[in-house]
């Protein structure tokens, strides 16, 4: 790992002894998930509890004309079934748009359709019954009189006059559509030697979350408080929106987590399904559960990335890149999601296009359109994974076009190491990006020299390799700029409240939350490295609303960069009340003693003075000891907001070596690097595993994942032997390194990192595949890269 | 995803489990490994009244060797056969196709007899058991019979099995000394179904294919003895023979479009299975290099 | 004729005595009827992996085994493997090397990996991969755990006499 670039003050609270910053030590609390003792919300049970089966459309559009729920109601076991009509009166509905996106637009969605349904898999009614095998044959028998209506299932038709509107109150299909034009474009293009334009295509696919939704939904009549155990990424958000909706003030709703079983942003929005479920709850004053099987999960779950996105790039026969051009189209579902809104991955894309280079010559146009298919909204990297496929694949075609290898291209036109702070062409702020030394870096740990000339001799013997290079630029650590200025209650800061027990063990409550990527541990770690405690002697409380500072939760790769900086502020303070009493006691001064192993220390010599645990004792059980005046204070609570920079951004680059068969369309991953420079690294390991983990799900969307749909707007694909994931036996072991170039917005200097993997894999793949494919003149823009389609590409089919 | 409700019987002889058959007829279903039956009622995919497990009846386990003959109970595992000296000396392709059939845990349950009543077009063992000639033998309160393999399977989970019959066991010749087979399928992943594949047993005598039985699967609604490979057997195979019979091949099939590949697709990747297969059957590797497909 | 019925079994070492449906799967059965929440419920159609077990020394699905068809045998979850100190060793390694994030997956993936290394002494990473290859993370992306696998195939080849 190079040594820090920048910002000499940035490691000053953190170069203590054994500090735990920058160390790999394992995550606290493992014990009870590799026990099986981990409790998730789909593993709870509360007293009178009753389970909830959602009857949902078969199609995609459709009138609903008739629900007959007689037959249903009497069989024995089902306690309620309850339609959108008498749910409407404990639950209003809400409208995915957000201000400063402007001209967003969407219709008003319930937790239950009325009167018609948008997507196979909506839900049309509710079945409450005391098990879920019973709610389904109940399901099973509710009759419900559907006519079908027309259905938009083709993005590219959607905004055609000949294709109905879904909600005619809107006018169209068109969602929202935003256009940018820096610099010059069409004189950058007159002024190309080569000119390449490609259309791209993504595949829709969707998280595949192991531990499906789950919501245990808890209505208390009698303290007129509902709880929601939700593993969701955002308790504040969804204790908000729970309120708003049920007529409720959020004192009167508290949202636990609980264990998690897979997020990736999945779980961070508001569901239909599970507002119904809250509001059941309070209809029938009993706990209602909630668990997605999946299929369900499939036709419910957020979809992601069903983009077809027009790229042209113009380049001088000397490798100067002139200009990009985008003209991006994604189909939606039927309702811009809530309240993150489906427009932010679009409105990413534009925004990511070309990120890491230096023309300044960029146009955009992306439209995002409604269909009668699931909803789409953001899944980890959200709008990245387009944008640097669409960037990384224009400039490899590009180098080809003028015979220049990849990574020359890219070394002569990535903005220079020494060029910060500056902007892109689309007015995203850079701080300290690190393109050359990641690539530089890259190109060493692959051996790029030694796989070229081991590609070329393997293609005399019809032995078919590719290598794809991927360079990318990652938004993390967001502030208000994301969703706060739209008028989302979205929060865009995080709390820490640190506070020392009476035997001198620490306690943190944090409003980040954990779904395995490690928060807690990095809480831990950075305030026992601060305060000079064993982080076994750190105890961290997280996902509770009543239990932890107000916060925004983690997402959008926040978690780190803004948690891990409110509790390093926090036990900053923590430690200053600590020397401060301990002076007192000590008849010293603070800045003679430190904290080391539990004990006050002399901060000369490191000789313990007292134990944390005697300090402890003292101040709360026998402050008649303590001087006069002193009143002593063993608790501190911080909050961090980013005010300078609207994103943190980060930077890496990845490489894929593959090999294609030319006769079968198979491909076979031999290996996968990344460089990433994602600041101060907290803990290496679970910053690697955060980037491996990432890489995985963007090489399931390069090779495998699909959501298929048929022209009728049915999912037909919806189980997981039919959905390809990636699974161990196809995935290659993946080579991690970084640069470090920390923020100096905080003293922390950490950016976040848990997205990265997945914005530039799949872009690496489909570059290698098509470097595999030269002999042959073929080049395909599209993914999933399945067998058929590279079969297609070389005309054996 | 939960199972209708249904009765439940544990079998306690053969006799029992096809006196329950021919009283429920249609509406019950044999547990044997449970897993096709299983998933597919939790999808309620099928709601049967009541389901026969036949999981305790040790008469339907065993292999056996003898009089140039190998009999397998219906309910042999996956696993047992995968770990069977016997089978990898007497049924070599029956132990290579096995490692191929999804994962460890569904290899520990499924069963022989399961796999071949459930006649997934996909599947591997009814490939095999084509490609070896067997014998499947049936029981029902009627009596036993037994069938040849190549007609036994007549459709997309469809069998000449009635629902009052029970498949007890089969049984095939056991190979020759000079015996060759052939396994492979293509697969997107480790364990999934195949999109093609091809069981193919054969004795290879003097560099020529003396007997060959080529069965695709996956390329139609039940596994295919391929005809165009009569054009191979005898002759010394030229690079020219081979392309014809390929050619020919591709007549011959009439694969289904899916969302795992198209005809063209399915066409194409049993040209590549047969060439490779013939290939490595006869030792040449002349007759693989790309471009004969 | 859907009547409940009657089973008695052997759940981690305890005998348990219940009264079930037919259609009551086991892993159903160890979660809502023992409590025994560490057998996790993926996809209940037998291909992600989440609810592996061991009944009479196997590893099966048991979202694919019926509660009634467990009569007499001798089940082993994630929570009796922990508590016999069976994969201690393992669960270490996953834990020194961050094999796992959300840990829904961890014991599909632990009973499945041990039932690898108590067949082969010395797997190499593709045969680790291959044995894995039914059970689904989507947190790992397998690497770490590929490495925890063959770490403890190795030390307990070291630890051999």
């Amino acid at each position: 790992m190079s040594s820090p670039r920048a910002n000499k003050t940035a490691l000053s609270e953190l170069d203590r002894p054994n500090s735990y910053i920058g160390k790999v030590v394992p995550r606290p609390n493992l014990d009870r998930l590799l026990q099986g003792r981990g409790l998730y919300v789909s593993d709870m049970e509360l007293p009178r509890m009753a389970h909830v089966v959602f009857v949902r459309s078969p199609h995609a559009h459709a009138k609903i004309v008739a629900i007959d729920t007689s037959a249903a109601k009497r069989l024995s076991g089902v306690i309620a079934i309850v339609t959108g009509e008498e749910l409407a009166s404990v639950i209003t509905p809400w409208v995915g748009v957000l201000s400063h996106l402007k001209g967003l637009k969407s219709a008003p969605q319930r937790a239950i359709a009325i009167g018609r349904v948008c997507w196979q898999g909506e839900a049309a009614a509710a079945v409450v019954a005391a098990s879920r095998a019973i709610a389904e044959d109940a399901a099973e028998m509710v009759a419900v009189e559907y006519e079908p209506l027309e259905a938009v299932t083709d993005m590219r038709a959607a905004l055609d006059p000949k294709t109905p509107v879904i909600h005619a109150s809107l006018g169209d299909n068109l969602a929202f559509e935003r256009v940018l034009d820096a610099g010059a474009v069409d004189a950058a293009f007159s002024g190309s030697d080569e000119i390449v334009e490609v259309e791209f295509v993504f595949g829709r696919h969707t998280g595949v979350t192991l531990e499906p939704r789950a919501v245990v939904a808890d209505w208390n009549a009698a303290e007129a408080r509902l709880m929601i155990y939700q593993g969701t990424q955002a308790p504040h958000m969804v204790q908000n929106i729970a309120a708003l909706h049920l007529g409720l003030e959020e004192a009167q709703v508290r949202v636990v987590c609980k264990d998690v079983g897979g997020s990736f942003g999945i779980k961070v929005h508001i569901y239909a399904d599970e507002m119904a479920t809250y509001a059941l709850a309070k209809l029938l004053r009993r706990p209602i559960k909630f668990v997605a099987d999946r299929v369900e999960s499939f036709n419910s779950d957020i979809h992601a990335r069903d983009h077809r996105c027009r790229g042209r790039i113009g380049v001088k026969r000397d490798g100067t890149i002139m200009a990009f051009e985008i003209d991006d189209l994604t189909g939606i579902g039927p309702y811009s999601m809530y309240p993150r809104t489906s427009a932010i991955e679009a409105n990413q894309v534009v925004n990511l296009v070309g990120g890491p280079y230096v023309t300044r010559n960029y146009r955009a146009r992306a439209r995002v359109v409604f269909q009668n298919k699931n909803v789409m909204c953001q899944y980890r990297a959200v709008g990245h994974p387009i944008a640097c496929s669409v960037t990384e694949g224009l400039v490899d075609l590009a180098a080809a076009k003028i015979g220049m290898d990849p990574v020359e291209i890219r070394r002569r036109n990535l903005i220079a190491d020494d060029a910060y702070p500056c902007a892109s062409p689309s007015g995203l702020r850079f701080e300290l990006l690190s393109h050359h030394a990641a690539l530089n870096k890259l190109v060493k740990m692959m051996n790029y020299d030694q796989l070229r000339a081991e590609q070329a001799a393997l293609r005399t013997r019809n032995i078919h390799r590719g290598i794809g290079i991927a360079s990318f630029i990652e938004v993390t650590n967001p502030s208000a700029a994301f969703y706060g200025v739209g008028g989302a209650k979205i929060s865009s800061q995080d709390g820490v409240a640190v506070r020392l027990d009476a035997q001198g063990s620490v306690i943190c409550q944090t409003s980040i939350t954990e779904q395995g990527q490690g928060s807690e541990s990095l809480t831990a770690q950075i305030v026992g490295s601060v305060l000079g405690v064993a982080m076994s002697r750190v105890r961290v409380i997280l996902g509770d609303t009543d239990q932890t500072p107000y916060g925004g939760g983690t997402w959008a790769s926040r978690g780190a960069g803004i948690g891990g900086e409110a509790a390093l502020q926090a036990a900053k303070i923590l430690r200053k009340n600590i020397l401060d009493v301990a002076a007192a006691i000590l008849q010293s001064l603070p800045a003679e003693l430190d904290i080391a192993d539990d004990a006050i220390v002399n901060s000369t010599d490191g000789a313990p003075r007292i134990e944390l645990r005697e300090l402890a004792r003292i101040v709360y059980f026998r402050p008649d000891t303590l001087p006069q005046g002193i009143q002593p204070e063993l608790m501190a609570t911080r909050h961090y907001v980013p005010r300078e920079y609207p994103f943190a951004f980060t930077n890496g680059v990845q490489a894929s070596w593959l090999e294609l068969d030319t006769d079968t369309g198979f491909i076979k991953l031999l290996g996968h690097w990344v460089v990433e420079d994602c600041g101060t690294l907290i803990n290496p390991q679970l910053v690697d595993e955060q980037i491996r983990g990432g890489v995985v799900q963007g090489l399931g969307a390069a090779l495998f994942e699909k959501c298929i749909y048929d022209e009728r707007g049915q999912l037909t694909n919806a189980n997981m032997a039919d959905y390809l994931v990636p699974m161990a036996g196809e995935m290659p072991d993946i080579d991690v390194g970084h640069v470090v170039s920390p923020t100096a917005e905080s003293e922390l200097g950490a950016k976040g990192a848990g997205e990265a993997g997945t914005a530039g894999a799949a872009a690496a793949v489909a570059n290698a595949v098509n470097d595999a494919l030269k002999p042959f003149g073929a080049i395909v823009t599209e993914i999933p890269l399945t067998p058929q389609i590279i079969l297609s590409a070389l005309g054996r089919i | 995803m939960k199972a209708s409700a249904f009765s439940y019987a544990r079998a306690n002889s053969i006799d029992n489990a096809i006196e329950l058959l021919a009283a429920y007829g249609d509406g019950a279903k044999v547990l044997s490994g449970g897993q096709s039956l299983m998933p597919a009622m939790n999808l309620r995919l099928l709601a049967p009244q009541l389901i026969v497990d036949i999981g305790a009846l040790a008469e339907l386990r065993g292999i056996t060797v003898g009089g140039g003959l190998m009999r397998v109970g219906a309910l042999t595992r996956h696993c047992e056969l995968l770990k069977s000296g016997a089978i990898t000396v007497h049924a070599p392709l029956v132990a290579e196709a096995i490692a191929h059939v999804a994962h460890p845990a569904i290899r520990n349950r499924g069963t022989i007899g399961g796999s071949l009543a459930h006649a997934d077009p996909a599947a591997e063992l009814p490939a095999c058991m084509v490609a070896l000639n067997a014998t499947i033998i049936v029981r029902s309160v009627a009596g036993e019979r037994r069938i040849a393999a190549a007609d036994f399977f007549k459709g997309i989970y469809e069998t000449v099995l009635s629902p009052q019959d029970l498949l007890v066991a089969v049984e095939w010749a056991t190979a020759p000394d000079n015996s060759a087979h052939y396994f492979d399928e293509f697969a997107r992943r480790h364990g999934d179904y195949a999109i093609v594949g091809l069981a193919a047993q054969a004795v290879v005598e003097n560099g020529r294919l003396i007997d060959f039985r080529p069965v695709l699967f996956s390329v139609g609604d039940r596994p295919q003895l391929i005809r165009a490979a009569a054009s191979l057997v005898n002759v010394a195979v030229s690079p020219a023979q081979l392309s014809q019979a390929l050619q020919a091949l591709g007549e011959e099939l009439d694969p289904p479009e899916d969302q795992a590949a198209s005809a063209s697709m399915r066409r194409h990747l049993a040209k590549v299975l047969l060439a490779r297969c013939v290939s490595k059957l006869l030792n040449r590797p002349d007759l693989n290099a790309g471009g004969s497909v | 004729m859907t009547a409940s019925l009657s089973i008695s079994l052997l759940v981690n070492g305890e005998r348990v005595d219940a009264i079930v449906l037919p259609r009551l799967n086991l892993a159903d059965f160890l979660r809502e009827h023992l409590k025994l929440t560490g057998t996790h419920v993926g996809c209940e159609h037998g291909v992600c992996g989440a609810c592996t077990v061991r009944i009479n020394g196997d590893i099966v699905r048991a979202c694919l085994t019926l509660a009634a068809q467990s009569d007499g045998a001798s089940v082993e979850t994630i929570e009796g493997l922990s508590d016999s100190g069976e994969i201690a060793d393992l669960q270490a390694a996953f834990r020194d090397r961050n094999a796992l994030q959300c840990g829904f997956c961890t014991p599909g993936m632990l009973i499945t990996a041990q039932d690898l290394l108590t067949q082969e002494a010395e797997p190499d990473r593709a045969r680790i991969r291959e044995h894995l290859s039914g059970n689904y993370c989507r947190c790992t992306g397998y690497h770490a755990i590929v490495d925890a696998v063959e770490a403890t195939a190795r030390r307990r080849r070291e630890r051999m006499p």
